[in-house]
């Protein structure tokens, strides 16, 4: 096992999961692994579905950064409600500077 | 104690007719049980990162250890279902499965998720070391150990996963050879101009392409594949060969409960066998066609197999409920990035939009002026556009399409004009 970071989804009801993530891995693969409900991600990871829409919390987006160019046609053509802070989970990769990151669930995805 | 579901195979469909029925409300026992050693993991990156060494088994698997057992999901791993019954007597649906290993397994519900095997060439010397197959994690870790020291790599079939294969041998510095007994690459997967472009990609990267070429035989020295012989008489040196020419759905089990087969285990638009008792989903099964509700078409894919399993169980749970899919698939060869929405069999008309030589462009394909589907190739907006359209019964006119600085999205458009009958769709 890798270091360890915590990760918490909140969903579209408001609770929250509070998830130990591996560095390495990433906050999509994070959340189905642990049968945090509302990630889909039918392609595993491969910026094919556009299943694991999340907005990342205001505090954390900066670090986050913005969404890489094949990402961008996914989320530009493929999420419900696209706002700011929307990234695929499985293109954000868990870092330690990531500790403690808050993403929301939309409530539907594709 | 109540019996509860049999799911037989820890495939991705059936981890997801686990999941769905617990998502459903199902309180009552489930048990999966997969042939396999290892806990349920994703397959389609075992010809891609895995084989690149970007990817380890532990990334694979589809949740950890403790989700099943929070879940109430018993998971079987390394155990073969051999035989099944069902129950003259009991409730309809119900009946006992034995393992080879002699374990017997009681259900009030069955699911058969068992996959498919790959087909295997039964030619002269295709026993010999260092010809392999791709299937399995087993498969792929065997492969990446050889790909490790091999020099010559002959990759047998053009289909997606013969070509995500040569194209990381490729990019491990080997020579490679990709033989196929077709007159063009994936034929059954794409349309002539993806299959022509991605020949000449592939050349241009350094993959020597056999077309219209069939394997005779194998050569060898002490146990070991050393060649490959075409029909033609040609010798191609090699100290690997992969075999990836299609595969065989497991009917197996259902041709023992007496369910219709027909090149997969024949189940209707709410997964029901013949049996409506018993439910099938993933690459074993052939259904209808999931958007024209036509024909028979065998959608071996990571989205039918999700689609398939949510509605086997909600159908388990006596739900019947009506989807409409609308398939896709991606194929990453390397930096080539192919995906594809809807199925384009029996197109009359293709469009292309963007120039091949790019290798920034898709293909999208219409019948009678209604859209069917498209190939897009490092063109990710093109092909979730017209997902989302397909998903909408909406289409896109065609004449417009063919300008690439014109967005997609900006021409998709009302409903489609009826399509006529499809005869007959192949997946």
């Amino acid at each position: 096992m890798g270091t360890l970071s915590k990760v918490i989804y909140i969903d579209s009801a408001g609770r929250e999961y509070a998830v130990d993530a591996t560095v390495g891995d990433t906050v999509m693969a994070t959340a189905v692994k642990n049968g945090v409900p509302g990630i889909v991600a039918e392609c595993g990871g491969n910026c094919s579905c556009a299943t694991c829409h999340v907005w990342v919390s205001d505090e954390f987006a900066p670090v986050v950064g913005p969404p890489n160019d094949m990402e961008e046609d996914l989320l530009d053509m493929g999420v419900s409600e696209r706002r700011g802070t929307s990234r695929l989970s499985c293109q954000i990769r868990i870092t330690a500077a990531l500790d403690g990151l808050r993403v929301e669930i939309p409530p539907e995805q594709p | 104690m109540s019996n509860g579901t049999l799911i037989v195979g820890g495939s991705q469909a059936g981890l997801q007719v686990a999941v769905s029925l617990r998502q459903l409300g199902d309180t009552s026992p489930i048990i999966l049980v997969g042939e396999e050693d290892h806990q349920p993991y994703q397959r389609p990156p075992l010809s891609k990162e895995f084989l690149a060494g970007e990817a380890a088994l532990d990334s694979l698997a589809f949740r950890t250890p403790d989700f099943y057992a929070d879940s109430g999901i018993d998971l079987v791993c390394g155990e073969r279902v051999s035989e099944v019954s069902l129950s003259t007597s009991g409730p309809p649906g119900s009946g006992v499965a034995m393992t080879a290993s002699g374990r017997e397994l009681p259900f009030n519900r069955l699911a058969l998720t068992v996959g498919a095997g790959a087909r295997r060439l039964p030619l002269p010397g295709a026993d010999l070391g260092g010809i392999c197959y791709l299937r399995e994690y087993n498969d792929a870790a065997d492969l990446r150990t050889q790909l490790s020291t091999a020099t010559n790599v002959v990759v047998v079939g053009g289909g997606f996963i013969g070509l995500e294969v040569a194209s990381a041998a490729r990019s491990l510095g080997r020579s490679v050879t990709v033989v196929e007994a077709a007159e063009r690459l994936m034929a059954r997967s794409v349309g002539t101009v993806i299959s022509e472009f991605y020949r000449q990609a592939h050349l241009r990267r350094g993959i020597d392409v056999r077309l219209s070429s069939a394997v005779s035989g194998f050569q060898g020295e002490h146990g070991r594949v050393t060649g490959v012989t075409l029909s033609d008489g040609a010798r191609l040196p090699a100290d690997l060969v992969l075999v990836a020419v299609g595969v065989l759905p497991r009917t197996e089990l259902a041709e023992q409960l007496g369910l219709m087969c027909d090149q997969g285990i024949v189940v209707d638009a709410h997964a029901r066998t013949s049996d409506p008792s018993v439910v099938a989903a993933g690459d074993c099964t052939v259904q209808p066609h999931p958007i024209t509700g036509q024909g028979r078409v065998r959608l071996e894919s990571v989205q039918n197999a999700v689609a398939q399993a949510q509605v086997a169980a909600a159908t388990l749970l006596g739900r019947l409920d009506t989807v409409m899919s609308v398939p896709w698939f991606w194929s990453y060869q390397g930096d080539l990035r192919l995906q594809i929405a809807g199925l384009a069999a029996g197109y009359d008309t293709q469009v292309v939009r963007g120039d091949p030589a790019d290798e920034h462009f898709s293909v999208l394909y219409y019948r009678h002026d209604r859209l069917l589907a498209v190939d897009a190739v490092n063109r990710p907006a093109d092909y979730m556009t017209v997902r989302k359209a397909l998903g909408q019964g909406a289409s896109i006119a065609p004449d417009r399409a063919a300008d690439p600085d014109i967005p997609l999205r900006s021409l998709v458009g009302g409903p489609a004009p009826a399509a006529p009958a499809v005869q007959r769709a192949e997946a």
